[in-house]
């Protein structure tokens, strides 16, 4: 242990803004990015899922409705 | 990645039915004479650039200071700046002709390899921006107060970097080529890949400046054209395709 | 050798295989960092010139590797598209960009925060900052360039000529760099790479920079998966998959 104490700890020997303003903000970056992962990720399941109940409940034949249908996901990343 | 043509492979046929012998070489000469006829009939394309140049160096005493010892410090990479920037101004230009008017598809079409007709393009290019602002930096020299001593090789090192530039350039130009706003995008790819011929090049005034040879400076920047040289006619030749067949 | 690179072809067994893969780099990642920057923050000795802000150097340097690695990566992935058309390899590097952009940001923040207590300044033309501001630029050009085509086969190709081109371009703007900081601050305090740093520096440096490559995998991963299910939205396999999953 390099410190003898908590506050020691974070006082950081005196450079506790920037050791902490730098570790937050790396640890907030990679928290956002698996949010917007996840978050991704389930509007796509959701929009899939959806687009799957719709086609059923209209009756259209999945083979019919991969020619029909020409809705393509956005290019956006 | 490009590969070479296949279309190539059967020149036996070609000369069988009657084509001059040398194609690649007809080839390449018809485009650079025409496009140096289409660029001189359209003389402001050309001129746009050297007067972008010299207005971009009025705008630093006026903005700076009038004082001649300051602007000496300055001077190289004010100039080497400002040559580069005129050089990325008109390389929107570079295809976006030939595109709208569908001439550059007939060039993807001939038989002849397109990364050499695209550097038949691009000599053109430096010819008519490159070359001429590197002739006329030491007349804006004088008016920064360069020192005395690096005015050849102010003029050399541009003449030199300027070709890279447009090299490298070119990929730009020819991946935003089908885009219809694609000038502010071409600086975005460009600008940054510009980065060591600027170095290299304001290096090379710099260390005349100093006394100390440039002749290191010069070297490296002829590696770099070099390397351009061989490898950016085949990427430009990719990006054509790109931007014709999508 | 081949029957494996025409599975990879198959959006459908990289879904499946990916599935199986990725909760272990999530384990790792999350083990790894938690491990590393409880090591880093807390049990590694302080640093006996710049003190305990030199704990910076745990976050700024595994993004700093993460940056490089994944523009190279990405271009790698570009060349695999070009050559054989896979097109996962596109859809991983479309999902690598902005998360290589994010990790140069860090570094980028990271090293203006560290350069307060060191050099006293928020930004300093160093040369590790400087090649890493350049690289940020270069992943911007990427992602810009995607963005503007509105045909995606276009967008990707023309991305993966880019990212071919940038990382060609990446040694010779960092050494040309490296040399103009040297001419300019000859001998100046660098803040990373010191030779010698004690073992308990450096294993804590390790385990975060492993960290941090599993996270990236895990991300990449991840987000490729839902570009799969994006571009194969019409495909049978995605239907079935979609419908079952209720």
């Amino acid at each position: 242990m390099a410190f003898d104490s908590f506050n020691e700890f974070i006082a950081m020997g005196g450079h506790a803004p920037y050791v902490w303003a730098a570790w937050a903000a790396t640890a907030a970056l990679l928290v956002a990015i698996v949010l917007h992962a996840r978050a991704e990720r389930r509007q796509l399941l959701r929009n899939l899922q959806r687009r799957a109940r719709r086609e059923q409940r209209l009756g259209v034949d999945q083979d019919e409705a991969t020619k029909v249908s020409h809705q393509s996901g956005g290019n956006s990343s | 990645m490009p590969s070479v043509d296949t279309r190539m492979s059967d020149s036996g046929d070609r000369q069988a039915a009657g084509e001059p012998r040398g194609g690649l070489a007809v080839a390449v000469w018809a485009t650079l004479k025409r496009d140096l006829t289409l660029l001189m009939r359209r003389r402001s394309e050309v001129l746009n650039p050297l007067v972008f140049f010299a207005l971009v160096i009025t705008l630093f005493p006026i903005g700076i200071s009038p004082d001649p010892k300051l602007l000496a410090t300055i001077a190289p990479g004010l100039l080497w700046v400002a040559a580069l920037l005129a050089a990325l101004l008109s390389l929107d230009s570079l295809f976006r002709g030939d595109y709208e008017d569908g001439s550059l598809e007939q060039l993807l079409l001939t038989p002849q390899p397109l990364p050499m007709l695209g550097l038949a393009k691009v000599a053109v290019h430096w010819l008519l921006t490159g070359l001429p602002l590197a002739l006329m930096a030491p007349v804006l020299g004088i008016m920064l107060a360069l020192p005395a001593g690096s005015y050849l090789i102010l003029a050399f090192s541009l003449a030199l970097g300027t070709a890279s530039l447009s090299l490298i350039g070119a990929i730009g130009a020819a991946l935003t080529v089908g885009l219809s706003r694609g000038g502010v995008l071409l600086s975005l790819l460009v600008l940054p890949l510009y980065i060591p011929v600027l170095i290299f090049g304001a290096g090379a005034v710099q260390a005349a400046i100093m006394g100390d040879g440039a002749a290191a400076h010069l070297a490296i920047l002829g590696a770099l054209l070099a390397l351009s040289l061989m490898l950016a006619p085949w990427a430009i030749a990719a990006s054509l395709r790109i931007s014709i067949n999508g | 050798m081949w029957s494996f690179i025409n599975k990879l072809r198959s959006p459908k067994w990289f879904y499946a295989i990916s599935e199986r893969l990725l909760p272990w780099f999530w384990v790792a990642a999350a083990a790894l960092i938690l491990v590393g920057s409880v090591w880093g923050l807390a049990f590694a000795p302080a640093d006996y010139q710049q003190g305990n802000s030199f704990r910076i150097i745990y976050v700024h340097v595994p993004a700093a590797f993460l940056a490089q690695s994944i523009f190279v990566s990405m271009a790698v992935c570009g060349l695999v598209y070009m050559v054989w058309k896979i097109k996962v390899a596109d859809m991983v590097a479309a999902m690598m960009a902005p998360l290589g952009a994010a990790m140069t940001f860090i570094s980028l923040f990271s090293g203006a925060v560290w350069g307060v207590p060191t050099w006293g300044t928020w930004w300093m033309w160093d040369a590790r900052l400087t090649s890493m501001l350049i690289l940020f630029f270069l992943y911007l050009g990427v992602i810009a360039l995607r963005g503007a085509f509105s045909s995606r086969d276009s967008a990707s190709r023309a991305a993966s000529v880019l990212a071919m081109v940038g990382v060609i371009n990446i040694p010779i703007i960092k050494y040309s760099v490296d040399w103009w900081y040297t001419l300019h601050q000859p001998a100046t305090f660098t803040v990373t790479g010191r030779v010698g740093m004690p073992m308990e520096m450096w294993v804590p440096l390790l385990i975060m920079v492993l960290g941090f490559y599993s996270f990236f995998i895990a991300v990449t991963l991840m987000r490729t998966r839902s570009e799969i299910l994006r571009r194969e939205s019409n495909k049978r396999w995605v239907r079935d998959l979609a419908g079952g999953e209720r």
